[in-house]
């Protein structure tokens, strides 16, 4: 490791948190067709020699990051749930060797229904993952068809009673609406089968077409429209509420205690590494990517090599995410940390724009909190974008 | 140089339709008499400017001093005046001209004559220039030079029979347009023992040495050191400095005396004190009487300038007083609009001038501007027998008080094969033109002659003609009078409230449609609001027409997780650069290109 690269910390303050780690493994079975994250299919020589290459990026840890207490880890992709248990039981060791892990950290995995069975899942957990995040995305074939996922509505059944009794008690799954020709009665019969099953936490998404995916050039049964969009949003939450799920961030919903604490990291803006081809980082002031390219990623063999830039934020960089990501939140930002972090007073920054978005009843604020209000988070671009300063 | 030899001094100019070779040709001749090496050549020497090299024609009217040695022996200098070629610049044209004793008529062999040769023939032989043609690209396959000569001879009534046929873009028959130089335009006349005399056709500010005077002396001598009086202004100044022109730089010199072309600089920092089209003498033994000069034109057409950022007010201003120093035509003054705050109401020879000097504000001087609907100057009578010229339709009295309003008509000469006739008479007609007259130039070629009136054509019309023709119709107009007409002024209100910027005077018979078509262009340029908002069009009070903008329902991203972030704020900074770039009106945020955007789109085809 060179000495140049280390992140620049404010105080040494960020080496005295915990850390979140994100472990990124970018292979499935085959691309869905609305998805724009770095993954794809590959045979099991070139799975191998990735996690070959994963583990030689996690011994280079830098010292400074690794001897912080771990307290989540998060198995992404791709489809991680593609590994089998000795490939799994392999990167726990090299995490293991390199990391110590928090009594009682968070560890989960994102599912594929199709892609898993109890075996594997009881192998998972023995190896100390403790919460799962099933791709369900939705129950019905049809749907499942279009949006080109590999497995059948029955198959998440399945795999959920499985995760049961292979001792998981902390299940997500992700749900998508707004989906072509979805009407409002199949996605309120989603909803109501994922609430009969009783997971701990539920995702549910407005599918989003991004540029260069399939769904993007496809000739597609038509989209709701943004009134109907809206609507269902509304309707979600009444559903899930009813059924003791509470939103606590714009897409994602929990019974109490069980939020996601990885992803509430992010949205926190505290530190998280990200390891694996092109996973982000944030540490300190730093934010610096993996490469995301196979090959640089195969041939990487310095710390450097893995991550060859990173971006030093500025304080007013650092402003603006701290708004953005807590607005995600329904409890919103806490109007003292504001000036904890960045030690001016929170009126002088955004007093003004947040009085105006107060006054149009896009935000409210209670017990020192700032957050966005039911209409606020329909629009929450709208607001956010306002929280971007002036250079 | 102080080589006084008259005989061998030659000003002239070159006049040409648009495209038909004017500065190709230029360039030519200063390479030919090889005071550039072929790699100094710029492309087109005389054009410098970016945006002359963009859109093919020159705006700004220069000088080059060539030396040429020519076939008799004797060494010339050759004072190359630049002009431009467009209908809109015509004062230029005039200005440059006065400084010449003669012109080269540049035609195409393969267009023949276009409605700007007409026109600046025209300009030249008014001036009492000797005129002589030459006939360009005869290397094109589809060259008619024989035609084109008959042409000449027949439509301008000028001597064609040895022409030169040149192609300047290959540098053929460059020789025998020097040598024509020579034989066909006189030596210039004049006394220089007489008392100075000497017309200001040009000046260009420079920070270091003040106003540059670009002059053509007709008696006595200007060198360093003379006391000099400007007869219209009176202002009186010692010149510091004298030259001639290099191709793109001043030459300082002894002395300029009777006949020749070049400039003085006099440390003069009020642009005002150097008028184009003044008069130069001595201060201690003035002529008797200045030279014609020649009025400023009139604006023609008019708009309201504002800074997209409303702090550089005080730099849009400065940009156009610099501008103004080398454009006397551009007019302007304060004007303040609720919906674009501070700005300038400014006035153009025409659209074209309008769009150069926007471009050149905006790339020259690094301005971000909005401007409002082109319009005319109406003359307003009212009731109480007073008139007014109205140059922003926000000025327009209550209608009570209005006798009755007068707009602007223009001749216009069409050029155009006669194959385009029907469909060219047929968009004249859409544009309320009078039909006057038909003049058949050859069997294939006719002029059509229109009085139109101008609010008709300064927005597109001269798009419409080209697409309408194949690109075959040519165009030039002037002002005729002004004629009564049914004229109203239509508002656009956007969330009820009436935009000024948006505001234009519009005859009465096309107003609905207007107010149609602006009220659906808009709504695709305000984006949408936290509640809904109406677009209304209204004539004296009068709603005409609406659209309804719907309330933003939905603007959230689903997903942002740690590998999303950096991505995510992009869009989010684009969002909010959108947002800086908004003006409110009423309590809308109306994107400040939307005024551009549906300005120009409003002129619909």
């Amino acid at each position: 490791m060179s000495s140049s690269w280390i992140p620049e910390t404010e105080n040494g303050r960020a080496m005295d948190q915990s850390l979140s780690l994100y472990i990124h493994f970018p292979f499935c079975v085959r691309k869905c067709r609305y998805c724009d994250f770095l993954s794809g299919p590959a045979d099991s020589a070139a799975r191998e020699a990735y996690l070959g290459a994963l583990e030689r990026e996690i011994s280079l840890v830098p010292e400074f990051i690794a001897k912080r207490p771990v307290r989540t880890l998060f198995f992404g992709g791709g489809t991680p749930s593609l590994m089998e248990e000795d490939q799994l039981a392999f990167l726990m060791e090299a995490l293991e060797d390199r990391f110590s892990l928090e009594e009682g950290a968070e560890i989960s995995m994102e599912v594929n229904p199709g892609t898993a069975d109890l075996e594997k899942l009881r192998g998972f957990r023995k190896l100390g993952v403790n919460r799962l995040s099933i791709g369900v995305q939705s129950f019905h074939d049809g749907e499942l068809a279009l949006l080109g996922r590999i497995h059948r509505g029955e198959d998440a059944l399945r795999i959920f009673k499985e995760a049961r009794r292979a001792g998981f008690d902390n299940l997500n799954l992700d749900l998508m609406s707004a989906l072509p020709g979805q009407s409002p009665e199949s996605w309120q019969g989603n909803l109501e089968i994922a609430c009969g099953l009783g997971p701990e936490h539920i995702s549910a998404y407005s599918l989003i077409i991004e540029e260069g995916t399939p769904f993007a050039s496809m000739d597609l049964p038509p989209l709701p429209d943004e009134e109907e969009d809206r609507r269902m949003y509304h309707e979600t939450g009444e559903i899930l509420l009813s059924h003791g799920y509470e939103r606590y961030e714009i897409s994602n919903y929990a019974r109490e205690g069980f939020a996601c604490r990885h992803n509430c990291v992010y949205w926190t803006c505290r530190d998280y590494l990200g390891l694996g081809l092109g996973a982000s980082s944030l540490i300190g002031e730093s934010r610096f990517d993996c490469v995301r390219s196979m090959k640089d990623y195969l041939a990487a063999r310095r710390w450097e090599d893995f991550h060859p830039e990173k971006i030093l934020l500025t304080s007013e960089d650092r402003m603006e995410e701290f708004m953005f990501l807590g607005l995600r939140m329904t409890e919103g930002i806490r109007l003292a940390e504001f000036e904890e972090r960045f030690g001016v007073s929170f009126e002088k920054i955004y007093g003004k724009i947040s009085g105006k978005h107060l006054e149009e009843g896009l935000l409210a604020e209670e017990k020192g909190r700032l957050f966005l209000t039911e209409r606020g988070l329909d629009i929450a671009n709208y607001v956010m974008s306002d929280y971007i300063l002036d250079r | 140089m102080t080589d006084r030899n008259q005989e061998c001094i030659r000003n002239f100019c070159i006049v040409a339709h648009i495209d038909h070779g004017k500065s190709t040709l230029a360039d030519r001749m200063i390479e030919k008499t090889g005071l550039l090496t072929s790699r100094e050549m710029q492309d087109q020497v005389l054009d410098n400017m970016d945006l002359e090299r963009e859109r093919g024609i020159t705006i700004k009217s220069q000088a080059v001093r060539l030396i040429y040695k020519a076939r008799n022996g004797k060494e010339y200098t050759f004072n190359l005046i630049d002009t431009p070629g467009h209908v809109d610049f015509n004062y230029e044209v005039n200005r440059s001209l006065a400084a010449c004793d003669g012109a080269i008529l540049v035609v195409d062999a393969t267009q023949g004559i276009q409605a700007q040769t007409l026109a600046n023939v025209y300009l030249a032989l008014e001036q009492d220039l000797d005129v002589f043609p030459v006939i360009n690209k005869i290397d094109l396959p589809s060259a008619m030079p024989d035609a084109v000569r008959t042409e000449i001879e027949d439509v301008i009534g000028i001597e064609a029979e040895d022409a030169p046929l040149i192609s300047a873009k290959q540098g053929i028959g460059i020789e025998d347009v020097l040598e024509a130089v020579v034989e066909k335009i006189p030596a210039p006349d004049g006394d220089p023992e007489a008392p100075l005399k000497a017309l200001i056709f040009d000046s260009l500010y420079d920070s270091y040495k003040g106003v540059i005077v670009f002059v053509r002396l007709r008696d006595g001598v200007i060198r360093r050191g003379s006391r000099v009086r400007m007869m219209a202004t009176g202002a009186v100044v010692e010149v510091v400095e004298v030259g001639y022109f290099g191709p793109g730089q001043f030459i300082p010199c002894e002395e300029l005396s009777a006949g020749m072309v070049g400039y003085f600089t006099a440390s003069i920092k009020n642009i005002r004190d150097a008028r184009v089209g003044d008069t130069v003498t001595e201060d201690e033994r003035p002529c008797s009487e200045p030279l014609p000069g020649y009025k400023s034109p009139q604006p023609m057409v008019y708009c309201g300038l504002y800074p997209a950022d409303s702090a550089r007010y005080p730099d849009l201003r400065d940009a156009l007083e610099k501008l103004q120093l080398n454009d006397a035509s551009l007019f302007f003054e304060p004007e303040t609009s609720l919906a674009l705050g501070f700005g300038f109401r400014c006035g153009f020879l025409g659209l074209l001038h309008m769009e150069v000097i926007l471009q050149r504000l905006e790339r020259e001087y690094d301005l971000d501007l909005i401007s409002t609907s082109p319009g005319v100057v109406y003359k307003v009578y009212k009731t109480d027998g007073t008139m007014i010229e109205l140059t922003n339709p926000s000025n327009l009295p209550d209608v009570t008080l209005i006798e009755h309003m007068e707009e602007p008509i223009v001749s216009a000469e069409i050029m155009v094969t006669t194959e385009f006739i029907g469909p060219i008479m047929q968009l004249c007609q859409e544009r309320r033109g009078v039909y006057i007259s038909t003049e058949y130039i050859e069997q294939t070629r006719a002029v059509l002659h229109y009085d139109l009136p101008l609010n008709e054509i300064i927005y597109d019309f001269f798009d419409a003609l080209k697409s309408r023709s194949r690109g075959y119709a040519s165009f030039d107009y002037e002002l005729k009078g002004y004629e009564t007409s049914r004229l109203v002024r239509m508002d656009i209100l956007v969330n009820k409230e009436p935009v000024d910027a948006l505001s234009f005077i519009v005859h009465a018979d096309g107003a609905y449609e207007r107010g149609r078509r602006m009220c659906e262009r808009l709504k695709d340029e305000i984006p949408r609001q936290l509640f809904d908002v109406p677009i209304q069009a209204a004539v004296g009070g009068r709603i005409i027409a609406r659209e309804t903008i719907r309330q933003l329902r939905k603007d959230v991203l689903a997903k942002c997780y740690g590998g999303d972030i950096s991505r995510k704020k992009k869009l989010l900074e684009k969002q909010k650069e959108g947002k800086r770039r908004m003006q409110v009106v009423g309590n809308v945020e109306i994107p400040k290109e939307a005024f551009m955007n549906v300005l120009k789109l409003d002129s619909g085809n």
